[in-house]
């Protein structure tokens, strides 16, 4: 990990990344997997992101994504902590329909898994560690960026510059990447946020995952591994109205976990939240471009979707696997791979995927987010008909897992 | 299809020594002179030649390697190869090859062209040696090299014999000529003379000439009659669905070839 102290002048490298979030640092791992020298700059303090209170939140790891992780010899140190999903349940309101996904299908292995953030961060930074051509500056903070016709500078906070052809924003959904170079995002609010706690419960989950479609948006259930002290765990997403959410995590322990057992049931036994409660406003943003000259966006930087379907990480590391391998290829060949017409090959690579989960997301939110009778009863019969055709089954398990589309070598298990 | 063209006038004399020049059209030159510091704008006119770039350079890259037992996944996989790019523009070809290690000549008989190249390289950091010279005036003085491309410049030739006969003479023993170009098709007709110039105004019209644009037979003979074997015949084909170019079978329009010389 590189570090203040250390390097005094100005640095240059082959690819900046600013942003050492997940997506951000898996990119700068593919990249100096082939050999490319990436410098990372953070401004968080990574001494930090192991404590619960940087980011309690989990993420939901597609296959892909998992794939991702194993060709980078990352997945080794997330998999002791990493809850199989065995089976997804998908259930509306109180309609007697329901959308059962089984792995046993597909024969492809675990659906997906629940891993918490700080232990995918840990392997991360890990990984930074032992790899001799990455850097990582943190916590640091970026002054400004200057592209020219050769190379784009990152003049970070404390004057120095990091200088190389390619800068990457992976720095999340308010990046100022994106917007210092003037790109604008199209942008919906949902009147909705996300409450998001960890839960113990009586009995185990078996590994399933679940996905109930309440009338104020959908309640995720997602399968955690069992704590140091034995409990069963899961995490859980609870989409609530906005104006609805401040007074629901001001609520006492006891108050709180009757307003949660009537969502989520009582399947598993008796529920209960541990640990810190958060919540965040949904949203749904795109950027308009994913590319400028020297430029590219990755992650939320680029486009931020309702967690609805879960796959905001798996997105911004598929992004990740896309770019590396169009950098990777053109560095192989000798061309600038910071111009635009090298870039352009991620743009259309990943833009088709994204605007395609983002509308499907956002219209299974409205269709869902809704008391409105018919509209449930179709919904309804809509979920009861996937579930008897196999075909369409198969294939929405396969878009879950990530396993669909024109894939990046990454996502195939293929080293760059 | 566009992209060809971007090398242009290659062969022939220096326009400025006064030598004569049997294999170079004056007129052609001038156009492709007002074009010369557009060459790296990745939204200028030559930005279909940068889409079709990564083809070419990849067939090189590959065919170079194969040639000399290379591996291209390397980092610098041409290092220490001497690689003279002829019609070289402005140096969309030379970079790269300079970047995977090859000591690249870039020629043009287009003071302009060179003068642009060697600006763009210089500010990349980039070792190249270029040249305003034509590929006969190199021949003479007795230079040869490792691996010499003609890429995209037989088409806008006016004497294709003499043109092939001075690249010839500048590979040395064992070494490879790489020659690019249009076949003289009613396909190449209709997608990069009509298509690529005034449909999708990919290239500035009057770029091409059909008439001069070279079957591969042709290409074949020219090169075996300059004493070289020919060893690969491959087409670089259009993906419209995604906008790129790859290599392939299909040499209906553009082309790419390799000769070899006898050790």
């Amino acid at each position: 990990m590189g570090d203040h102290a250390e390097m005094m002048g100005d640095i240059r490298a082959e690819v900046t990344v600013v942003g050492g979030g997940m997506a951000g640092l898996t990119l700068a791992l593919a990249l100096a997997s082939a050999g490319l020298k990436v410098c990372v700059i953070e401004r968080a303090d990574p001494a930090r992101w192991a404590d619960q209170a940087f980011d309690g939140r989990v993420s939901a790891i597609s296959a892909g994504s998992r794939r991702v992780f194993e060709t980078l010899g990352l997945w080794r140190a997330m998999a002791v902590e990493a809850a199989p999903i065995l089976d997804i349940r998908v259930t509306d309101d109180d309609q007697p329909f329901f959308l059962h996904f089984d792995h046993g299908e597909l024969g492809l292995g675990p659906l997906g898994h629940i891993v918490e953030n700080r232990v995918i961060r840990a392997a991360l930074l890990g990984a930074v560690d032992r790899s001799p051509s990455l850097a990582l500056i943190a916590p640091r903070g970026v002054a400004g960026i200057e592209r020219d016709g050769r190379e784009a500078a990152v003049i970070l906070d404390d004057r120095r510059a990091v200088t190389a052809p390619l800068v990457v924003g992976a720095d999340g959904r308010a990046s100022a990447v994106r917007d210092g170079a003037g790109i604008n995002q199209t942008e919906w609010r949902y009147d909705q946020a996300a409450i998001v706690t960890t839960v113990t419960h009586q009995r185990p989950h078996e590994g399933a995952a679940w996905e109930r479609f309440l009338t104020p948006g959908p309640f995720a259930i997602l399968p955690m591994t069992d704590d140091d002290a034995g409990r069963h765990r899961s995490s859980i997403v609870w989409t609530e109205q906005s104006d609805l959410v401040p007074a629901l995590l001001d609520l006492g322990a006891a108050d709180f976990n009757g307003a949660l057992g009537e969502r989520f049931g009582d399947h598993l036994g008796a529920v209960s939240a541990i640990g810190p409660r958060w919540s965040y406003p949904l949203g749904l943003s795109l950027a308009e471009s994913y590319i400028a000259d020297r430029l590219a966006l990755i992650g939320d930087a680029a486009h931020a979707i309702h967690p609805i379907a879960g796959q905001g990480l798996n997105l911004g590391i598929r992004d990740a696997a896309a770019l590396a391998e169009i950098v990777v290829d053109a560095a192989r060949l000798g061309l600038d791979f910071g111009m635009k017409t090298v870039l352009e090959d991620y743009q259309r690579w990943r833009r088709f995927d994204i605007v395609a989960l983002a509308a499907t997301t956002d219209l299974l939110n409205r269709l869902f987010s809704n008391a409105f009778g018919p509209l449930r009863l179709i919904r309804g019969l809509g979920l009861a008909a996937v579930n008897r055709f196999g075909p369409a089954r198969r294939l929405f398990m396969r878009e879950a897992m990530g396993l669909s589309g024109d894939l990046p070598r990454l996502v195939r298990g293929e080293a760059l | 299809m566009p992209a060809s063209s971007d090398h242009d006038p290659g062969a022939g004399e220096d326009t400025g020594d006064g030598a004569g020049a049997p294999s170079v059209d004056a007129a052609e030159i001038a156009g492709f002179e007002a074009l010369a510091a557009q060459w790296w704008d990745p939204d200028g006119p030559f930005r279909p030649l940068h889409r079709f770039n990564p083809a070419r350079v990849a067939f090189i890259r590959d065919r170079a390697c194969a040639h000399y037992g290379r591996a291209p996944q390397t980092h610098i996989p041409l290092d220490g190869l001497t690689m003279l790019d002829i019609g070289t523009g402005g140096g969309l070809v030379a970079e790269p090859m300079a970047r995977l290690g090859a000591e690249v000549t870039g020629i043009d008989p287009s003071a302009k062209n060179i003068g642009t190249a060697d600006l763009h390289a210089k500010a990349m950091g980039l070792d190249i040696t270029y040249r305003t010279a034509t590929a006969e005036r190199l021949a003479r003085e007795g230079k040869t090299f490792d691996i010499v491309l003609a890429l995209e410049v037989v088409e806008h030739v006016a004497d294709l014999g003499a043109f092939l006969g001075a690249g010839a003479h500048l590979v040395r023993p064992g070494g490879i000529f790489i020659v690019a170009t249009l076949n003289r098709t009613a396909r190449a007709y209709a997608l990069a003379i009509i298509g690529a110039e005034y449909v999708l105004g990919w290239l500035p019209r009057g770029t091409h000439d059909w008439n001069k644009f070279v079957t591969p037979a042709e290409l074949r003979a020219g090169l075996e009659a300059s004493g070289l074997r020919v060893t690969t015949v491959s087409g670089i084909v259009f993906n419209p669905l995604t906008a790129s170019w790859r290599v392939g079978t299909d040499t209906g329009v553009n082309y790419i070839t390799v000769a070899e010389k006898t050790p």
